[in-house]
């Protein structure tokens, strides 16, 4: 958790707004860190997140919510945080014929229809436990990333259908928050990337997307944060705001000024 | 705790179902550093394996590329559990080159390599491997090849053209002196023939594998992928490069190589059509072995060549699969081959992108300009310079074309839209 996007985004993780979808996307550059951040602190905010991590190991997001100070195998055995690793249940999925369905079956098939395995791993996921205490506060879904299910075979139709239950299910029903990434190809003409993409971008309340910046490579300054505010269900008779910082990376922390401000330049 | 970490910062719990997370002392990618309890043990039991060494930045376990310039651009080497991913030059010339430099420090480390190729025979691929310069008489006469060119005192500070003052001494990406990481290889000469014997290698050749009897899993990939993924997953599961063989006293890493992937000759048609049926194929492919490789001690070089492939987006989807990728731009045939501006250079290297793992942040190298040339011996890659201009008639046409040239370089891995109109000055 950053502190410092806290309080761009005006949210702290004891009082985070609920029944969210929050967008993250990058595009030339990359938005991986905006994960982590929402990762840890959906944790410290201690609600129950379930992790549809795609591209990275379980180990490699271990590690850095290390360095954001959240312990992910803690959290995994005690129940807080469910975990799918894409790529070991794809191992599993494409070498070993499984007897129950998979997360990820659509691997197996040749002309894949939906992620209808996916999203009742999901429900299964954050459904409430009926054990009478509440322990966590509200269902957090995180997807790392929607691009990947793209390449996989997937239509952009399928995966939007997938985000709309989720949405129903866990931001209307369970009223808990949803964030997903979303490579933005730019001028790479993938139409069905683009698609997803709007799709998304019209549905979601928060929009976060990192860009490199436009004249190239700089030590200082590693990219761009645009923070869009939305109200999809409402009529656009306010106008959405709009903020644009830049950021700079570090070890276990993201520092953002407002554009030209770079520490280094001042 | 920095180098067993980097076992189990790539590996994680191991892919197969015997070792379980539970069973804590039975491999060695056992979560030693990171720990909730913070209790110290006697010390962290270090994993040292030939030819690999801890990463400075996060005790990532890294293998040599087999080009120490190469290593250097990229933080330190390739980590273990990741891809390299070569864009092919248009004529395919060099990327072969560097695809037999990894092959060929897997050898001289004894790594089990993996060739597979549906192009040439990997025997014969090995055969044309360079000779490692192990000696040091050889070192002597590399070092003197390698700065033929006078560099300049370092004590004299600089009375007239003092900017230059700033920037590094070391224009050419030099020799990693201090440690027997990476080694240099003489282009010229063949790998000893009984090196190669010593060493153990396994060869997929696709038209042989293609007509034999495998149990194909129902997969929607291409037959050869299919068939190359099991072989690549027989291999590592029988071997126990994923730690499923607990009993085998000595870690090794796997060196998998595949050359020309996505080109036509192994049944993909992205190089073919724009848009053909099997457009998932070659993501899929990567998106399971990028899985097999996470949760083993191997390291992959996959060469291919996405000059040809027509759909762009498939390019980007695959950049996006891959840890890092490197691309080759050769000026043989193209009007840059008789550009002054090259003249000392072969070709273009473009660093495209660097992975961040197990951290927010990467080892990006400052210098983005960067060009590579096959010397009688030596493949090195430099930083790009721009000569000085010496012509008599310094003209504002020629002046244009350097600048045009100039701009189309190196435009960074972080970089938005096309930096021409906002660096018009």
């Amino acid at each position: 958790m950053f502190v410092e996007l806290n309080n761009l985004l005006n949210t702290t993780p004891d009082r985070a707004e609920q029944g969210k979808l929050t967008l993250l996307c990058d595009a030339k550059t990359d938005g991986s860190f905006l994960v982590h951040h929402f990762l840890s602190f959906y944790l410290k905010a201690n609600c129950k997140v379930c992790f549809v991590a795609l591209i990275q190991s379980f180990s490699h997001y271990s590690i850095v919510g290390q360095k954001l100070g959240v312990s992910l195998t803690m959290a995994r055995e005690r129940g807080q945080l469910v975990f799918l690793e894409g790529l070991k249940s794809a191992v599993d999925v494409v070498f070993q014929a499984q007897k129950e369905p998979q997360p990820l079956q659509f691997l197996r098939e040749a002309n894949a229809g939906n992620l209808k395995p996916l999203f009742e791993f999901v429900r299964e996921a954050l459904k409430p436990v009926d054990s009478g205490e509440a322990r966590w506060t509200y269902p957090v879904l995180l997807v790392d990333d929607l691009s990947v299910l793209l390449s996989l075979g997937m239509g952009a139709v399928a995966v939007l259908d997938f985000i709309h239950y989720c949405r129903a299910t866990v931001c209307w029903e369970l009223k808990g928050n949803m964030v997903v990434l979303v490579h933005d190809s730019g001028d790479a003409e993938d139409e069905e990337n683009d698609i997803l993409l709007n799709g998304l971008s019209h549905q979601s309340h928060l929009i976060l997307r990192a860009e490199g910046l436009a004249t190239g490579f700089c030590r200082d300054v590693h990219g761009q944060l645009r923070i869009l505010w939305r109200r999809p269900s409402q009529s656009t008779a306010q106008r959405d705001q709009s903020f644009t910082y830049q950021y700079k990376i570090q070890d276990k922390s993201v520092s953002f000024f407002a554009k030209g401000m770079s520490p280094a330049v001042l | 705790m920095a180098a067993v970490a980097t076992c189990d910062s790539v590996a994680g719990s191991t892919g197969s179902a015997v070792a379980t997370a539970s069973k804590r002392n039975v491999t060695s990618f056992q979560k030693r550093g990171p720990r909730a309890s913070g209790t110290n043990d006697s010390g962290p039991r270090l994993v040292s394996i030939a030819g690999t060494r801890p990463s400075v930045r996060n005790g990532q376990l890294l293998v040599s590329t087999g080009l120490p310039a190469l290593d250097q651009l990229l933080g330190g080497g390739l980590a273990v559990g990741t891809v390299l991913l070569i864009e092919e030059d248009k004529y395919n010339i060099y990327s072969p080159l560097l695809f037999k430099y990894f092959l060929a420090e897997g050898i001289v480390n004894g790594h089990t390599l993996l060739v597979a190729s549906a192009k040439e025979d990997p025997a014969n691929i090995l055969q044309e491997l360079p000779a490692p310069l192990l000696d040091d008489k050889c070192k002597k006469e590399f070092d003197e090849d390698v700065y033929n060119h006078k560099t300049p005192e370092s004590n004299i500070k600089m009375k007239i053209a003092w900017r230059y003052q700033l920037l590094p001494k070391m224009e050419q990406i030099g020799p990693v002196s201090s440690s027997r990481f990476g080694h240099y290889y003489d282009a010229s000469k063949r790998m000893p023939q009984e090196l190669i014997e010593a060493s153990n290698w396994h060869g997929f050749f696709l038209p042989e594998k293609i007509s034999s009897t495998l149990k194909v899993e129902p997969c929607s990939l291409t037959p050869g992928y299919t068939k190359l993924l099991q072989f690549i997953q027989n291999i590592i599961y029988e071997e126990g490069f994923d730690g499923s063989n607990p009993q085998k006293k000595q870690r090794n890493i796997l060196r998998i190589g595949i050359q020309n992937l996505g080109s036509p000759l192994w049944g993909d048609d992205i190089c073919c059509a724009e848009n053909g049926g099997n457009s998932h194929s070659l993501t899929k492919f990567l998106y399971v072995l990028r899985g097999l490789l996470r949760t083993s001690l191997s390291a992959c070089i996959i060469t291919m060549p996405t000059h040809l492939i027509q759909n762009k987006a498939i390019i980007a989807r695959v950049t996006n699969l891959s840890d890092i990728v490197v691309g080759l731009e050769s000026f043989i045939g193209s009007e840059r081959e008789t550009n002054p501006l090259y003249k000392d250079y072969h070709g273009l290297i473009h660093i495209r992108q660097i992975p961040r793992l197990n951290n927010l942040i990467c080892d990006e190298s400052d210098v983005k300009d960067l060009a590579f040339k096959l010397k009688r011996k030596l493949f090195t890659i430099e930083r790009l310079h721009l000569p000085p201009d010496l012509s008599d008639t310094v003209s504002r046409s020629s002046k244009m074309d350097l600048a045009e040239s100039a701009k189309r370089l190196g435009p960074g891995c972080g970089m938005m839209a096309g930096g021409k109109k906002h660096l018009d000055f």
